[in-house]
This record gives structure tokens, sequence and C-alpha cells, in this order.
């Protein structure tokens, strides 16, 4: 050990010797491959507690033959590792493009999606200070980000040139663009509240336990606006009961029924990075972030992240739960839950809450 | 890179040389044109043909639909069938009277037992046999009304699956797996069992079987509450339900349809009680028929009810089946069965018997040899399909994916 430190240290040494301009690249590309490995493991996670979680709520148990033979993982059982087989599956697999398809903006969406997706945990903060890029308008920021998923889900339908995958899109677009609305008014009671876009800034207004979590302020304004954003960000992630996008029983597989292979996969780790992504968005925003529901206790060394995770995976199972029990609204119905419910709602926490704050 | 973006609206109908044009909708009357690639390119509006099926998830099958859409928006839609067709009729020309019994099982597959009963009551018909022993007559009931419910289990659940809800329909088939054991043990087979004879069953019932369907009644019942409570009493599911596909007891009666999506169009007729089979007469149950709770009568939703409340009311006969044959479990169920199948020439009748998914009616004449001269199915899902154009006009896509589940509709039924 003593002997790798030295050399690390050594290292480090060399690394201040570099020029700036190489410094600062070689954190940025360091950081964006912790980030889409981190991404990727919890996409990864998080397709294996939605197969276990709807196994069980249907009577089945789910995957359980893939395990590895490493002595100490051997014991876990339960299926571990069958995500991790299905990724290497959709690896090796042949990518099929549409004949008629245009080759270069086939190729683009997914990681026009994938990189959407990542580029929104940079501002995520998972412990004090423990944050990749830490933006004074990092809420607004993730706000914009996350709208440029849409770009690539209209680029994927288009360039498939399937009249399914088309109307996928053209769903996908009228519905993240309508849910975009009322989530960004529900995030505005929050940022009123604390009078920052700062994320870091929103985690330390919430400091000191449960009791002081943004959702108990202004009560019930804010509870108010943590289901609007909850439903809102449901349609944004084109997650059951509004999966309107992909809905397999209408159009097929929507947007993505001309993808196969790894692009496909891509798609599909997206999904679920994203809804980490709006997992620890909820926990940061309205959840406390990483500081520990006891106060002090518990409020240090590796317990941010642990506590911060926690919320995200509550949040995600719930968004699990949601699936696997309601059916599928229709268009226009959805259209309706939008703009008639949600964007009301949205007004009335708003204004709740801001009028509360003059008083 | 963007050269797409113009070409894309060429594509659309560039595969298209038929199409379907309606001049003349409000008079009802269609007019089929061929039209040259440069009138499709003229076409004018933002209508689209789009090709739905026959590998579409939720076609039930290989049903094919040519559908015009404008936007989301269902304009037309063209059933094309006969992916399926196995030749059942022409095959039936040319075996035995018994060797037709396993072809019938493949007309609809998912009600085998059903199917088998209309073409044996047929059979039976035809060479004159009114008395079979009592146990075959119970049994027949007891394994036709299980089979009504494990289809209804099926097309309730794959109505949930169209609906977006997955959970329903993973235990609708959990329960159904426990109709298939006992229909398994029972003639050894899952789904295409051969279990009804002319003249008598198959096989005699294993020793112990009625116990087990008692034991499957007990448990099925409670999980019926579940299944309601999951699915049928949601309000996103009424909500998505109640108000679409809306066939009015006219529109049913006169393109023929029967079984659950006449009854959901609130019309009280069900050939088990109207022209009553087999010992169908000797047990008292009810016929439920849409009542349009949440909507207008004959709505997707009321022929789901009709369904779901059927189940019940199969529940009722099997249990007064149950406590019928306890007399009668000493007999042959082989002991009426004719050693030589051969009616006399000329000889004609028809016998139509409720499935699952309506009235099937089988006509056989006979030319005085061991086989059939002609046998003719009248299938239920042919009547049942052809009037999704009137009823699905104007709705959404996702509405037509609930109108083609509430059809319930089994292509090998459609085809034969």
């Amino acid at each position: 050990m003593p002997v790798l430190n030295a050399n690390l240290t050594l290292q480090a040494a060399q690394f201040a010797n570099l020029p700036e301009t190489l410094q600062t690249i070689l954190f940025m590309v360091l950081g964006a491959a912790i980030f889409a490995g981190a991404a990727a493991v919890l996409a990864l996670v998080g397709v294996y507690l939605e197969r276990k979680i709807s196994a069980h709520m249907q009577d089945r148990v789910g995957p359980m033959e893939v395990n590895t033979e490493i002595p100490v993982l051997k014991n876990i059982g339960h299926g571990w590792a069958q995500t991790l087989a299905d990724a290497l599956k959709l690896l090796i697999k042949e990518d099929i493009v549409p004949a008629e398809a245009d080759k270069k903006l086939h190729l683009m969406a997914p990681f026009i999606v994938f990189a959407a997706t990542l580029a929104g945990f940079s501002v995520l903060p998972f412990g004090p200070g423990l944050v990749a890029s830490d933006l004074n308008v990092g809420l607004f920021y993730i706000i914009a980000i996350s709208s440029f998923v849409v770009i690539g889900i209209i680029l994927a339908g288009w360039s498939s040139n399937n009249k399914w995958s088309l109307l996928g899109a053209m769903r996908s677009a009228a519905q993240i663009v309508s849910f975009e609305i009322p989530a960004s008014l529900a995030l505005l009671v929050v940022i009123m509240a604390v009078g920052s876009l700062n994320l870091g800034d929103i985690v330390a207004a919430q400091a000191g336990g449960i009791h002081k979590w943004l959702i108990w302020w202004y009560p019930p304004f804010n509870i108010l606006a943590f289901f609007v954003f909850f439903v809102a960000s449901l349609a944004e992630l084109n997650r059951a009961p509004f999966d309107m996008p992909e809905a397999e029983s209408e159009i097929v597989a929507g947007f993505h029924t001309e993808y196969s292979g790894m692009k496909w996969a891509m798609f599909f780790l997206a999904e679920y990075a994203n809804m980490f992504l709006v997992g620890v968005i909820i926990a940061t925003l309205f959840l406390g972030g990483w500081t520990s529901p006891f106060g002090d206790f518990l409020n240090s060394g590796p317990f941010p992240v642990f506590w911060v995770t926690l919320k995200a995976f509550i949040v995600i199972f719930v968004q699990i739960w949601l699936r696997w029990t309601l059916p599928r609204v229709r268009v226009d119905q959805l259209m309706y839950t939008s703009w008639k419910v949600l964007t009301p709602f949205a007004f009335v926490a708003m204004v709740g809450a801001g009028i509360w704050m003059m008083l | 890179m963007f050269g797409n973006l113009f070409k894309k609206k060429r594509y659309i109908f560039e595969d298209e040389s038929t199409m379907v044009v309606d001049l003349d909708q409000s008079a009802g009357r269609y007019y089929e044109e061929t039209m040259s690639k440069l009138e499709i390119e003229s076409y004018q509006g933002d209508e689209m043909v789009v090709n739905m099926g026959p590998q579409h998830p939720s076609t039930h099958g290989v049903l094919r639909l040519e559908l015009v859409l404008d936007g989301e928006v269902v304009k037309k839609v063209t059933p094309h069938i006969g992916y399926l067709h196995r030749n059942f009729e022409k095959h039936a020309e040319s075996i035995s009277y018994n060797e037709v019994v396993p072809y019938c099982d493949r007309i609809d597959y998912l009600a085998s037992m059903n199917q088998d009963l209309a073409y044996v009551l047929a059979v039976e018909k035809l060479i004159g046999l009114n008395e079979l022993p009592e146990k075959v007559e119970y049994a027949r009931v007891i394994t036709c009304e299980l089979n009504r419910i494990a289809s209804h289990l099926v097309a309730v659940g794959t109505f949930g699956l169209d609906v977006g809800a997955f959970t329903p329909f993973l235990w609708a088939f959990r329960d159904r797996e426990k109709i298939l054991d006992l229909l398994e043990w029972l003639s050894g087979a899952r789904m295409l069992y051969n279990y009804i004879w002319v003249g008598g069953l198959a096989r005699d019932l294993p020793e112990g079987w009625l116990q087990k369907v008692r034991e499957f009644l007990d448990y099925f019942e409670p999980k019926m509450v579940e299944f309601n409570k999951l699915l049928t009493t949601n309000h996103i599911f009424i909500e998505r339900t109640a108000e679409i596909g809306v066939m009015t007891p006219e529109v049913a009666v006169s393109y023929g349809c029967t079984g659950p999506v006449l009854r959901g169009s609130g019309v009280k007729w069900d050939l088990r009680k109207d022209e009553p089979f087999s010992y169908y007469d000797k047990f008292d149950f009810d016929v439920p028929v849409g009542e349009g709770k949440f909507g207008p009568v004959g709505s997707v939703l009321d022929r789901y009810l009709v369904r779901i409340d059927e189940m019940a009311e199969s529940v009722k006969i099997i249990r007064q089946a149950l406590d019928g044959i306890e007399p009668f479990t000493a007999q042959d169920v082989q002991a009426a069965i004719p050693k030589r199948l051969r009616p006399a020439a000329g000889a004609e009748a028809y016998v139509r018997s409720e499935t699952p998914r309506g009235e099937l009616g089988f006509l056989i004449r006979s030319d005085g040899s061991d086989v059939p001269f002609r046998v003719k199915s009248r299938s239920p899902c042919f009547s049942n399909i052809c009037m999704i154009d009137d009823i699905s006009r104007g709705g959404m896509i996702a509405d037509l994916v609930l109108i083609i589940g509430s059809l319930d509709i089994v292509l090998g039924c459609i085809d034969r």
C-alpha cells in the first residue's frame, strides 16, 4: 500500500505540473467518464428493480437464473446479473437500420437522448461539495437540458421513416412540451421559497431534519407543488400511466420501433437514468437532498450519498409501482391532465405560496 | 442530412397502390377505387394510410387492418382477414365424423371445448342420438363452462393489456393456468382437448377431479374480486372505455353480432337460455347485459363488463352441475358412443350453440358414407369483426385498439 500511495502522490505531483488547460480537459474527461459509468450502472440497477418489483406484483419471481460464479457474489442469487447479461447481449447484437431510413439522423438520435440525460447529472449534488458543476442556475439548467431529450426522440421518429415511429415522436413532442409547463411552475414554488436556483443552496435551506424539508413549507401549497411536479415528471419520463410515446399496444414501440441492439439499449438506459435523475431532483427539491432526515445524526462521511440515493430510489419505487398498477391514459386525456388540471393547480401552489411568504 | 425532410410526404403513400376512398360518408356508401401513384400524391388533407398488423402487438393474432388516419384520428378501417385460413370446411369433407373433432378444436383455440360441443351436438342431431348418460351431459357442461371462464380470462386480461395495464393480464393468466391444469388432467392437452366425442367423452373423469374443480371455484371467486379492484373499478380504465366504440342494438343485430358483443349492446340473447342445448335448461343463471352504467349502452366497457359478469354466472353453473353429477358418477361415459357412424344419405342438421365469443353453428350434410358431405361452420368472430369500421370511425388509434380488444376476436375462428 505505501508504494501505491507514493505512486499516487507522485502522479498527483506530475498532474499539477501539467498546463492548466490540459488539467481542465483531463478533469472534464475523467468526470464525464465517471458520470457515464455511474449513470449506466444506476440504469442497470433500475432495470433490475423494475423487473423484480413488477414480478412480485404479478405473482412471479422475475429473473432468477443468471448469477455469476464469482465466489462472493455467487451467494447473492436472485438473478442479480440478469441485466448485465442483457447489456452484453445488446452490445453484440446486430444493428439493423431500415433501408429507407436517414442513416445519419438514425445514428444521432440515441446519442442525443443519452447525452442530454447524462448532462442533467452534472449539477446534481450528492453531498456537501460533491457536485460536478456547482452552477448558480442549476435548476434552470436542468429544465433546459431535459427538454433536449425531445429533439432526440423526434429525430428518432422521423429518421426511422416508419409511420408508427412518426406517430410516437409526435405524441412525445406534444407530451413533453405540455408537461414542461406545470413542472416548471411547480419548481417556481421552490425557487421562490429558497431564493436561489443553485441546488446546493436549496439543499442547505432544508438542513436539520425531516421537519425542515421543503415539502412541508407553506402547507398545503408545497405539497401540492410536489404532487404536480411528480405527476408532470412521470409524463416527461414517458412513464406509465403517461407512456403514450411508446405505448406498445397502440403504436408498436413508438419512436424506437426501428431501433435494435445498442442503439435501442441507449434509449432504454436513458429512460432509467432519467428516472434516477428525476428521483434525485425530487429528493433535492422537496425531500431534503443529501441531508439526513434525523438532523445531524448520520449526516457526515458517506451518509449524504446514501441518503440522496435512498430517497431517489424511493421515488423510483413509486414510479415503478404506478407503472404496474395503472392503465394508460389516452392522448387527449393526457393533454387535459396537463393543461386543465396540473397547470391550474401549479398556479394555485405558486400564488398560494407567494401570498404565504408575504404574510 | 435533411433530404428526408422534403421527401417524407411522398414516402407516406409510396407503397399504397390501392386505396379505399370515402366519397359519400353521409349516405353510408363507400366506393373502392384503384388509384395511380400520381393521384395518391395529389390526395388532399393530412390523411395517411397506415398498415396495422398482421404483426401488430394488439390485433390479437394475425388480423390486418388498413387504416386511414388523420393524425391520430381514425378515418376508415378496412379489415383484411385470411392469414390463418386452414381450410377447415374442405378438410372436413375427407375425414370421418370423429376425426373432425380435433380440427374443431383449432377453430377457436381459446375455447376448444365449446367448439367440440357445437360440432358433436350437430353430429348427434344428424344421427338422431338424443339420449346420453347424465354423467356425459353434466361433464360437458362443466368442461365447457370452465373453458368459457378460461376464454373470458384471456379476453379481459388482454383487454387490460390493450389499455396499458400489464398486471391484470398476468393475474388473469395465472388463474387461467389453473383451469388449463384441470383440463389437462382430463384430456392430456392444454389447449386442443379433443375431449368431447360423438355420443360421449374421450376419457372418464379422473378420480378426485370434481373435488379439484370445487377447490378451483373457491379459489377463483376471491381472485375475481381482486381483479375487479385492480382493473374494472380503476378510474382511468373507466374514463378510457365508457364512451367509445358505442354499438347500438340495431347495428349489433343487423351485423349478426352474437355473444358478449351483442349482449353488451343490451340485447338479452343467449342460446344457453333462449334455445337450450345439452343440459343448460337445468341450471339457474342470469344473462348479463350491458347497462351503460358510466356512459352510453353498448360501449367498450359494457362488453367488458358482460364478460366479467359471465364468469361469475359460469361459476354458478359449474357449482350446480357439480351437485347434479353426484348421483351419476358411476356411469360409463362411453356407453352411448355409436360403434359405426354412418348417417342416412341426404340427412342434414344445423345446430348452434353459445361459445364464449357468440353463436357458433355447424351445418352438416351427409351423403350416406362415413365422411361428411359438407361441414359449414358459422363463426361468431367473423360477424363480430365486420362492423369494426362502423364503430371506430372518428375515434383515435388508442380507441381502435380497445375496440378490437372488446370484440374479443380469435383469428382462427374468423378464418377457420
